[in-house]
């Protein structure tokens, strides 16, 4: 098991660099190279020149590229154009947010979505069965930010139910302790912020993840089915095997590796979606920030974000491999 | 009139009998006997024909301020259609009607561009590592690998923001590069899985060129998953370059109409008037419905396993 994951691990490295090579290239292809990005407006070709001199752009490409890997392998993103901190420490206190946000909505999807694709398997062809196809169809099909318009609008507005945006009440003075809200206010046993931080995650959660719910209900559909008609399940059904004892042990086992692989999947989706759902909220996490710095074009901070964003897709599909490692022996030996 | 169904089915299926039963007959018989591919066929063709013809049937100029409709947005207005306008004004006194209807053109000229571009760029990619194999296969495998592990939306963010001012071009290639790894990789396991079929080795064997093999075997047989793929990218497409617009990456100009921006501005009136959030949005929603539901039909239909 441990060759299996150092292996994965060792695979992952190349990938990493040429990603490295290609967020190079992107700040290398902005109009006007770095520099121009960097003095916006005011960029004339003295003050380029100058600049790119301070930024080490007059030297060769590899050398350059070389001490940009350095710099970022050391943690250096630079400064943010909008707010001049740098874009690490600002990254650094909008990730929990987004953390959060992207957790619960995947815990909402997976806790939803794996019963109800097994219960429409179960009961394929009956009216439980076509309506959950059909639900999964539309909710593909609707933008996540209109859901999250439309949640925000029924939920908090009219029905006043849910906070309309933010993480936590104005109101309510928290103690920061890893800026993971609920998480917080559980340590410090401030009850009232826990809940209050659960309370305004749960539309954000639910728009953000209706898309990979929609997902998990139908790989997990289609997989049961295709267990369900497995040899082997006839067989234990065959001897006599209890019902719930073939369910748990042979065909939910064998239907969740394409699941597992399916949630790790998602991260892509929900990365994308944060950025759309924290634009609706006022989330204030790491979509906000890439949303803002799209807006006034800010590079170094687009850069770091869009890296950060690889190196967590990677790591969650390394993870998603080691636990199709665990699910199934087989995996390890090839 | 289930025995009027019937008889038009029994119609179509003597008429796919009397084709002989290759694939594709057989798939469009089942296609036509299916309700959610019907559904989905009509949806998208209703999008097509409304899209073209928008210019000509839309009632106003889409561009054009009325006057009358900016009423609509005092505090105490009526929803509601008003005399000559359909569905009232949007937030700048335009018909909200006609900008609805020239925003399908819209969608669909970048929803298909985008969706072509990656089609041909991805096929050739895919093409390739399928025809060769080799260390052909495994660098441009991994080349679209690293592209598939950008987040599709994240990655279209970061082209679309290279442009210092956003415009439907670049909206297009932004989503269409997202796209590009998605085909690559079909085309490649679909032409792969061939390489050993039967009908491939004794066309080599008989001395067949590779091309000829590849291009009249392999690739021919290779392309029923593309074809449903491309029918479900054209619904990611769409709702891909609706949300960059969302996030204000698509062309600024204001008088545009393009769903996606539509909605992004209504957001500030939606207390006023949420009916300039929903249309736009029921819209998408319509149209990428309708491409998914034929998409999946489609893979349905074309499914090998299915077939009696």
């Amino acid at each position: 098991m441990l060759r299996f994951i150092v292996r994965r691990l060792l695979q992952a490295i190349p990938t990493l660099l040429i990603l490295s090579l290609l967020v190079f290239v992107w700040l290398r292809s902005l109009p006007g190279g770095p520099a121009g990005a960097l003095l916006g407006d005011k960029a004339t070709p003295e003050k380029i020149e100058a600049l790119n001199k301070v930024l080490g752009l007059d030297q060769p490409i590899f050398i350059q590229y070389f001490k940009f890997l350095g710099r970022i392998l050391s943690g250096d993103f630079g400064s943010s154009l909008i707010s001049g901190e740098p874009v690490v420490a600002e990254i650094g206190r909008a990730l929990p947010a987004t953390i959060e946000l992207g957790l619960t909505a995947l815990l909402f999807a997976v806790v939803f979505g794996i019963p109800l694709g097994y219960l429409a398997a179960s009961y394929r062809g009956r009216f439980l069965d076509n309506a959950t196809v059909i639900g999964t169809l539309v909710g593909v099909a609707v933008p996540v930010f209109f859901l999250g318009i439309l949640l925000k609008q029924l939920f908090a507005q009219d029905l006043a139910l849910f906070p309309p945006s933010g993480r936590q009440d104005v109101t309510i003075d928290p103690t920061h302790v890893t800026n993971f809200a609920v998480l917080d206010g559980l340590m410090t046993q401030e009850w009232d912020v826990a809940a209050d931080a659960l309370w305004h995650l749960v539309l954000p959660a639910i728009a953000l993840g209706t898309i990979p719910l929609a997902v998990i209900v139908r790989i997990t559909r289609a997989s049961v089915l295709d267990v369900l008609n497995e040899d082997f399940v006839r067989t234990a059904n065959a001897k006599g095997l209890q019902a719930t004892l073939v369910r748990r042990r042979h065909v939910l086992r064998n239907a969740m590796l394409p699941v597992s692989t399916t949630i790790g999947l998602q991260t892509g989706l929900l990365l994308g979606g944060a950025v759309l759902t924290e634009r609706v909220f006022v989330w204030g996490g790491l979509g906000s920030l890439l949303a803002q710095g799209i807006e006034r074009r800010d590079y170094p901070r687009l850069q770091a974000l869009l890296l950060l964003a690889a190196v967590v897709y990677v790591l969650v599909n390394l993870l998603v491999d080691i636990s199709y490692a665990i699910i199934d022996p087989r995996v390890r030996a090839s | 009139m289930t025995s009027l169904l019937k008889r038009k089915q029994q119609r179509v299926d003597a008429l796919a009998e009397s084709a002989g039963t290759s694939l594709a007959a057989d798939a469009v018989r089942r296609m036509l006997r299916s309700p959610v591919a019907l559904i989905g066929a009509f949806l998208v063709l209703l999008f097509l024909v409304l899209a073209i013809i928008a210019p000509f049937i839309a009632p106003k100029d889409p561009y054009q301020r009325y006057p009358e409709l900016l009423e609509d947005l005092r505090p105490d207005f009526i929803p509601g259609p008003m005399p000559g306008f359909l569905l009232g004004g949007d937030e700048l006194g335009r018909d909200f009607f006609s900008r609805l209807l020239v925003g399908a053109q819209q969608s669909l000229i970048v929803g298909v561009g985008a969706t072509l571009i990656g089609l041909v760029l991805g096929m050739l990619i895919g093409g390739a590592a399928g025809a060769f194999g080799g260390w052909v296969d495994s660098w441009l495998m991994r080349f679209t690998d690293i592209m598939l592990s950008i987040p599709s939306l994240l990655l279209a963010i970061s082209i679309a923001a290279l442009a210092s001012r956003g415009s439907q071009t670049t909206v297009i290639i932004a989503v269409a590069v997202t796209t590009v790894p998605i085909f690559a990789r079909l085309l490649r396991g679909a032409m792969l899985a061939q390489r050993h079929s039967d009908h491939v080795l004794a066309a080599t064997a008989l001395g067949v060129r590779r091309r000829t093999v590849v291009f009249r075997h392999m690739l021919p047989n290779s392309l029923g998953p593309v074809i449903v793929q491309s029918t479900l990218t054209l619904a990611t497409a769409i709702i891909e370059a609706a949300s960059l617009s969302f996030l204000g990456l698509g062309d600024p100009d204001p008088s545009r109409a393009e769903w996606g921006l539509m909605l992004g501005n209504s957001q500030r009136y939606i207390d006023v008037k949420p009916e300039l959030a929903f249309y736009p949005a029921i819209a998408i929603i319509i149209v990428a419905l309708g491409f998914t539901l034929l998409g999946e039909s489609l893979r349905e239909a074309l499914d090998p396993k299915n077939r009696r």
